[in-house]
């Protein structure tokens, strides 16, 4: 049971909660992750660890709602529990000791790639952070992340920062030089063309895989991905791996599995909520 | 039970095995419950007069637990249940579980004399019986135990092994504490062997059972992420590791990564964990597919194929490399699975998992094989016949080739010594390299069975106890 202190909306769809997790928050690693389960009866669902404080004994989780699950979870709150939260899981991010990194967010992975960002921080190594989303309000993390060095914002309306994709600003980097290596965290298509921008010029490119999970130890074998040939288990050999070696195709094709089920799941949650059997709060 | 006559050996050889009542096919493939239905009151009488109370009784060496098996069946045929539960109680911590789930036809009743001539005695269902009249009938609250001897012991998984060592250690007087991974207590009992075989209240039941005997168990706790081993071992006295064999095997065949290829352990905890068999109102979904194709010969795999069945499967079919005979699962299970509909491609193996253009699980192609010269195992090796490439359409494929060490935790302790299969090395009383750290259950054997699991729980908390008062003494 893990209660939650702290409910905000950071995006159109983006919702930060901050969960009391005394265990978790002591010991996470940048790059790890936690699996979820709202309430009794709700789908397992993995959320990486954004941020903790171990003095509040608190994690931060940052939701893009986009289907059941996540909907159910983002109309919680504070003062209610989580049922379950079991972590930290997945490997660390192999951070750089010293150099330039470049950290890439695309929409709800900006929230994903800041902890990495901390740890690469408290190495010393320079950060240049590259963050995008559709528009000016969908920007999440700015703030967060331009403590830790510069922030390059990208809108795909130019609404805010540069017009264009995340890809444009990397382009420019890369030819101004100096990068060591890219941490890239946000849609697959995203993490597929930065791989893409990297490999020629050999920059080293940690990408963080997001394939549908359900224990998180390694039991199931439901989240493996394709890299450098070989079949890996998202959970406990990620997520995060060398951009260059993944199968993005495959990750994509997978993770379009379950669609037809997505929608009938959300489906009977709206029902149950309109008839207040879900006693959640849809707003 | 006031009408129980003594009556003669040679009345009892006259008596034939009992039938145990099952729900009938036609009707069980459309839900979840269970299929065996247990024996009414009367006939387990019936069943218990047919023992003959060997003196040198060969079942119990058939047991891997030496459970007392004319013991207890003598004080059933008397009438005295609760005298029959205590003695079973003593020798087995889980007899509602092993009653239904041991391969009783290759243990107990293998050797039982009476199968000499006709049919062994119905060990299982008496066992099942007994067990089942104890939950509905004793109270079980404040179980017996020793006082509390002040040493604190870690428990990792709470499938069988752990389940029991808890139980014995924590009536022994320790102080125990189970981590488990999963969000639900159980382990294989509850995400892999499905509801239809072993219902889930019973685990539950066995549970509650250990929680009375002030038994704490944390879900949601991985050991080698949450905490480490070596933590542990600071804060208890002694470690038991039971976390079982739980990563799947796939085949490494082209194709196994469409949509629609699962290992045998996502679907069963799909539908068995996570209950995808209440879609949408549980909100984890599983491929519903018309024809279903499952990989293997054992339990799992006979589990998983009649799991299909009862998720709507039109056809669901069995694909093993060698024949009836060499099965490894229970006979009940196959004789249950063919009475199902379950259809069975025997010296069949997969080759390749075709995709449609959208890379779906369109069929699998399968080569024919042939028995050929007994190997290592002593089982007669599947050798492929050249040229006798089959396609057989289905839509999901299910893996269950078997499962090996998950290497989570033994990678994160590299101290502790593992074989070359990843399996945890103990010494003759279930200790590890490690002084203070045992282990025990598929995380030793490889995939066994859950009466091993259970044994090695209880022979390790017996070293355990020795280990723990040892150290105690000396400090
Ligand atoms: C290691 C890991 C870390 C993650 N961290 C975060 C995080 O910090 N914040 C966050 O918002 N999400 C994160 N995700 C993704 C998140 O788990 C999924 O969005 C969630 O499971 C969707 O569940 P749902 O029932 O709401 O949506 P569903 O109804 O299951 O899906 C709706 C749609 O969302 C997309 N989707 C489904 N599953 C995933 C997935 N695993 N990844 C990406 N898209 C998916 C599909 O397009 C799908 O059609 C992470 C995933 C992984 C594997
Ligand atoms: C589908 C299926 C059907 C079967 N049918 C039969 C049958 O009919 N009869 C029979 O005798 N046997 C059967 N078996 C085999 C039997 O279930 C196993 O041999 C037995 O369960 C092993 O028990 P165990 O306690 O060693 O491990 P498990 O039952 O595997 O339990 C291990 C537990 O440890 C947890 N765990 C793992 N890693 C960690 C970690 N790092 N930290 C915390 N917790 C962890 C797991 O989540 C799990 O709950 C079947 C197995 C399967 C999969
Ligand atoms: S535990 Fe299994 S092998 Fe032993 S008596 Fe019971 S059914 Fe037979
Ligand atoms: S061998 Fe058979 S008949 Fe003899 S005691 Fe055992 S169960 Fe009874
Ligand atoms: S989620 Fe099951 S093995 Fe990774």
């Amino acid at each position: 049971m893990n209660l939650i202190v702290k409910k905000q909306q950071i995006s159109p769809n983006v919702t930060r909660l901050d969960v009391v997790a005394p265990r978790i928050s002591q010991i996470r690693q940048p790059g790890q992750f936690i699996i979820v389960r709202a309430k009794e009866n709700s789908e397992r669902i993995p959320l990486t660890i954004a941020d903790a404080n171990p003095v509040c004994e608190t994690i931060t989780l940052v939701i893009q709602s986009v289907g059941r699950s996540t909907k159910e979870l983002v109309s919680m709150n504070v003062g209610e529990f989580i049922l379950d939260i079991v972590g930290p899981l997945g490997k660390p991010t192999e951070l750089i000791k010293s150099g330039t990194a470049v950290c890439v967010g695309g929409g709800v992975g900006t929230a994903v790639v800041y902890p990495i960002a901390c740890g690469l921080k408290s190495n010393g190594v320079k950060i240049i952070s590259v963050i995008g989303g559709r528009s000016k309000e969908w920007v999440i993390f700015e703030e967060e992340l331009s403590k830790l060095g510069e922030v390059v914002v990208c809108t795909d309306d130019g609404s805010y920062g540069k017009k264009g994709f995340v890809t444009e600003a990397i382009k420019e980097l890369i030819e101004h030089g100096g990068i060591d290596i890219v941490y890239a965290v946000g849609p697959v298509p995203m993490m597929r063309a930065i791989a893409e921008l990297t490999r020629g010029p050999k920059i080293k490119t940690i990408v963080s895989l997001n394939p549908i999970m359900v224990d998180g130890t390694g039991m199931c074998g439901g989240c493996r991905v394709k890299v450098g040939g070989k079949n890996k288990f998202a959970c406990v050999d990620g997520p995060e791996f060398d951009g260059h070696l993944v199968d993005f195709n495959l990750l994509m094709d997978r993770l379009t599995t379950y669609r037809p089920y997505e929608q009938e799941a959300l489906e009977s949650h709206e029902e149950e909520c309109k008839i207040g059997l879900g006693k959640s709060n849809p707003a | 039970m006031e009408n129980i006559k003594k009556i003669s050996a040679k009345e009892k050889l006259q008596i034939n095995r009992q039938k145990m009542p099952e729900q009938s096919a036609a009707i069980r493939i459309h839900n979840f419950n269970e299929v065996n239905l247990g024996l009414p009151e009367h006939i387990a009488m019936i069943e218990a007069q047919r023992c003959l109370h060997c003196k040198e009784a060969k079942c119990i060496t058939g047991c891997p637990v030496m459970i007392n098996i004319p013991r207890f069946i003598k004080y059933l045929s008397e009438g005295d249940l609760a005298a029959a539960a205590e003695s079973l109680l003593s020798d087995n911590a889980l007899p509602a579980i092993t009653g239904r789930v041991c391969p009783q036809e290759t243990q107990c009743e293998m050797v039982c004399i009476r199968g000499l001539k006709g049919a062994p005695v119905a060990i299982g269902y008496l066992e099942r019986y007994v067990a089942d009249w104890y939950y509905n009938n004793m109270n079980k609250a404040n179980p017996p135990h020793n006082p509390p001897s002040g040493c604190k012991v870690a428990i990792i998984g709470s499938g069988p092994a752990g389940l029991t060592a808890a139980g014995e250690l924590a009536r022994l007087g320790h102080e125990v504490t189970i981590y488990e991974a999963l969000h639900q207590p159980g382990g294989v009992l509850v995400y892999g062997i499905p509801e239809f075989r072993l219902p889930k209240k019973i685990v539950a039941e066995e549970v509650n059972r250990l929680k009375l005997l002030g038994v704490k168990i944390e879900c949601d706790v991985v050991i080698g992420r949450t905490y480490t081993l070596n933590e542990l071992q600071e804060r208890f006295d002694a470690v038991f590791i039971a976390n079982g064999a739980g990563l799947p095997i796939f085949m490494d065949i082209p194709g196994e990564n469409l949509k629609g290829v699962y290992s045998a352990n996502e679907y069963l905890t799909r539908v068995n964990l996570m209950r995808a068999y209440k879609f949408p109102k549980s909100p984890t979904p599983v491929i519903k597919a018309k024809k279903v194709a499952t990989i293997g010969g054992g339990n799992v795999a006979m589990d998983s194929a009649r799991t299909a069945k009862r998720m709507g499967a039109e056809v669901s079919t069995i694909v093993y490399r060698r024949t009836k005979a060499e099965m490894p699962a229970r006979a009940e299970e196959i004789h249950h699975a063919e009475e199902e509909g379950i259809k069975f491609e025997f010296l069949a193996a997969p080759i390749e998992i075709i995709g449609d253009d959208k890379n779906w699980v369109k069929a699998l192609r399968c080569q024919r094989m042939k028995l050929g010269e007994p190997d290592t195992s002593s089982r007669r090796s599947p050798v492929p016949i050249p040229g006798s490439e089959f396609i057989l359409e289905c839509d999901v494929v299910i893996v269950a080739i078997g499962t090996r060490a998950n290497p989570l935790l033994t990678t994160t302790c590299p101290e502790l010594k593992v074989n070359k299969r990843g399996y945890i090395k103990v010494d003759e009383n279930g200790m590890t390299n490690i002084q203070s750290v045992f282990a025990g259950g598929d995380i030793v054997r490889g995939a066994a069975t859950v009466i091993l699991a259970m044994g090695d729980g209880k022979k390790c908390a017996r070293s355990i106890d020795k280990f723990v008062r040892g150290k105690k003494h000396s400090k």
